[in-house]
């Protein structure tokens, strides 16, 4: 073990000292969210391709890469969870939203089809929370009506490793249940108050998949690949909209981005009658008064590419482009807080 | 006399032995680096961790050790929970893979017919050699599903309903869990073990086992009498290299454990271990008292090694006082 880690020591080293040669000068560099790592290294090809301006993007996770734009090392980080205004002014920086995406809850019932049990936040949290524990328990029973439902236990499936995914589904269940907003809280990772954590997307998706009376939430990418059922999630209008890109842009749009801050807006339980209520999105986050002005120009050069032209990859990986609205909006926004 | 020695063809040789002595000295140096390296790498190692666990040490005091909670919104920390994992899980490991590692290096010196030891010798080397994430995913998607359909309803069945034992028996049949992460990680240790205790019955003198033969001796005496006695300190040495790995494995065990903090009698449970939390939880790590608490459970495996290796070294010296050597 000690050897192997110690070879995956020199390696690694290797590795970066190989980088540290390709990356020439001009190479934009970023850190981050792992949840934009496949978008993002596919416009960067792209970008690539048409500019010759290169893109290094490390998907170290959100953590990791506010605290490599903190420490100045990159020319943006990537977060699944924003930065209080206030921090942003702080250290002297602006975010704004990148690509949006879903997050659904899947089941494995026998006898329930995809998209054929529907659950309110309230119960879905319930569940989290350990207080509904059975499928035939009466508040998911008064909410399907019709729908034959098992007698047996729920075994709930979440996140082990700390994860934008996590922060979002907990953030929505901190605006639907008192009681989880009070004992659990809302972070990228949380005190699960029952279940049994799977690391990653593909863990979550692994154990659903493998264990029987199963729930658990994956990004929509993972659901569509390992062909889980899915559950219709009540949304703030009362409707019970299917998780597609449709419903996920209904939430970026109906989301109240003008009266946001910075973009601070967690766009969970978004409003509209057709949003999906876990909608997801990423943030970049690039200093105001960058020290090098040419780089972050690069930077911002890559990113107006990548919201007007970039769609159409982003949709291909199951992402959901930003709605004309927002994209505005951003534009606007870097006009008139970053120098440069 | 020294011109006289001068001029002779032998003061080649003394110019040569010379050399030899500067040489000598370049290599004592050199080994004296290597060996030094090892406790720098070592003291190094400690103190930074120690020095990162700091802040979650003085923040908790010794309630780190003993408490339960793992709370990352409210920023309280407490390491019980892996602690106990990792622990239950080596433990396990070492019931299941010691046995038939030994069993694995008898049959391979003692028992099996020559053409046959390369062979199985050469299957040894080879699964130390593959990475533990393949053993992880191994784990999950094919032997945990063996387990929640086959192995742990049978051992419900059979052992759940028994006293005392049973409660280490009880609970719904996930597949993952703490027994299942013992299993994986037994035959992760297994060619670690099996293969120091085969080359090291490999030089038990043969004068030895053929006297104990020709005496009358059965195969399995002459193992237990003859071979085990013979070599006690270094299969000792090859079980505490594999418990060494078992409580530091990371990959295979966060795939099969369930990453549950929770801490259960039954075996079924999930759980978690010290390697897995801090493998889950570093990249998203993000406030200072979060970050220092990882650390800090690296901080208690650290000791948890060395006091495990400590106590290995203690019983191989009574052992051999009690045995007058």
């Amino acid at each position: 073990m000690l050897t192997r880690k110690l070879l995956s020591a020199c390696l690694g080293a290797g590795l970066v000292a190989a980088l540290a040669v390709s990356a020439s000068a001009a190479d934009i560099t970023g850190a981050g969210s792992t949840f934009v790592y496949p978008v993002l290294s596919k416009w960067s090809a792209d970008y690539n391709k048409q500019t010759g301006d290169k893109l290094n993007y490390q998907s170290i996770g959100s953590g990791g890469g506010i605290a490599q734009i903190k420490a100045a090392t990159v020319d943006f980080g990537a977060s699944d969870k924003p930065l209080e205004p206030k921090e942003l002014s702080d250290g002297g920086f602006g975010q704004f939203p990148v690509v949006v995406g879903g997050i659904v809850p899947v089941i494995n019932v026998k006898g329930i089809k995809s998209g054929e049990l529907k659950l309110s936040g309230k119960v879905l949290a319930d569940i989290y929370l350990g207080n509904v524990t059975k499928w035939n328990d009466k508040a998911i029973a008064d909410l399907n009506p019709g729908l034959k439902l098992p007698d047996s236990q729920i075994a709930v499936v979440h996140r082990s490793d700390g994860s934008g995914t996590s922060f979002n589904w907990t953030n929505y269940f901190s605006k639907v249940n008192d009681d989880w907003k009070t004992k659990v809280g809302e972070g990228t990772a949380v005190n699960w108050p029952v279940g049994i954590g799977g690391k990653g997307n593909e863990g979550v998706a692994a154990y659903v998949t493998r264990v029987k009376d199963s729930i658990g939430y994956v990004e929509y990418a993972y659901a569509l690949q390992n062909k889980l059922p899915y559950v219709l999630v009540q949304n703030a209008a009362g409707k019970y909209p299917k998780p597609n890109a449709e419903s996920f842009a209904a939430a970026a749009a109906s989301a109240e981005w003008g009266k946001a801050q910075d973009f601070y807006l967690i766009m969970t339980n978004a409003p509209g009658d057709n949003a999906w209520p876990v909608t997801a999105t990423t943030w970049a986050i690039m200093y105001k008064e960058p020290k090098d002005a040419s780089r972050s120009k690069a930077a911002f050069a890559f990113f107006k590419w990548a919201l007007e032209n970039g769609q159409k990859e982003a949709s291909a990986l199951d992402y959901v482009p930003l709605p004309e609205s927002l994209v505005k909006q951003i534009e606007d926004y870097w006009t008139a807080s970053f120098k440069g | 006399m020294s011109e006289a020695l001068a001029s002779l063809p032998a003061s080649g040789a003394g110019v040569k032995r010379r050399d030899g002595a500067a040489g000598d000295r370049i290599f004592y140096w050199i080994v004296l680096g290597c060996g030094l390296f090892v406790l720098v790498a070592l003291l190094a190692a400690a103190i930074s961790m120690a020095w990162g666990g700091l802040l979650a040490f003085r923040t908790f005091g010794f309630g780190f050790i003993y408490g339960t909670e793992w709370d990352p919104v409210a920023q309280k920390f407490a390491g019980l929970v892996p602690i106990y994992g990792t622990l239950v899980t080596s433990a396990l490991a070492m019931i299941i893979g010691v046995p038939i590692s030994l069993g694995i290096a008898v049959f391979v010196t003692e028992v099996a017919p020559r053409w046959l030891r390369g062979p199985i010798g050469g299957a040894i080397e080879l699964l130390a050699g593959i990475p533990s994430i393949i053993y992880g995913m191994w784990g999950l998607f094919t032997f945990a599903p063996f387990m929640s359909d086959y192995v742990q309803p049978a051992l419900i069945d059979w052992l759940g309903p028994l006293p005392v034992i049973g409660l280490l028996f009880t609970g719904a049949p996930l597949g993952i869990g703490m027994l299942t992460s013992g299993i994986v990680l037994a035959i992760m240790i297994i060619p670690y073990i099996s293969s120091v205790m085969r080359d090291v019955f490999l030089v038990v003198p043969a004068q030895l086992k053929e006297s104990a033969y020709a005496l009358g001796s059965t195969r399995w005496e002459v193992v237990r009498d003859i071979v085990i006695p013979h070599t006690r300190t270094a299969v000792v040495g090859g079980i505490f290299l594999g418990l060494g790995r078992a409580l530091g494995e990371t990959m295979a065990v966060t795939f099969v454990l369930g990453n549950t903090h929770n801490i259960a009698i039954s075996l079924m449970e999930p759980g978690n271990s010290i390697a897995a939390a801090i493998a889950n939880e570093f990249t998203e790590a993000d406030t200072d008292i979060y970050l220092s608490s990882l650390i800090a459970l690296g901080f208690i495996l650290f000791v948890v090694t060395f006091i495990v290796l400590a106590a290995a070294k203690l019983m191989l010296l009574r052992i051999a006082r009690q045995k007058g050597e």
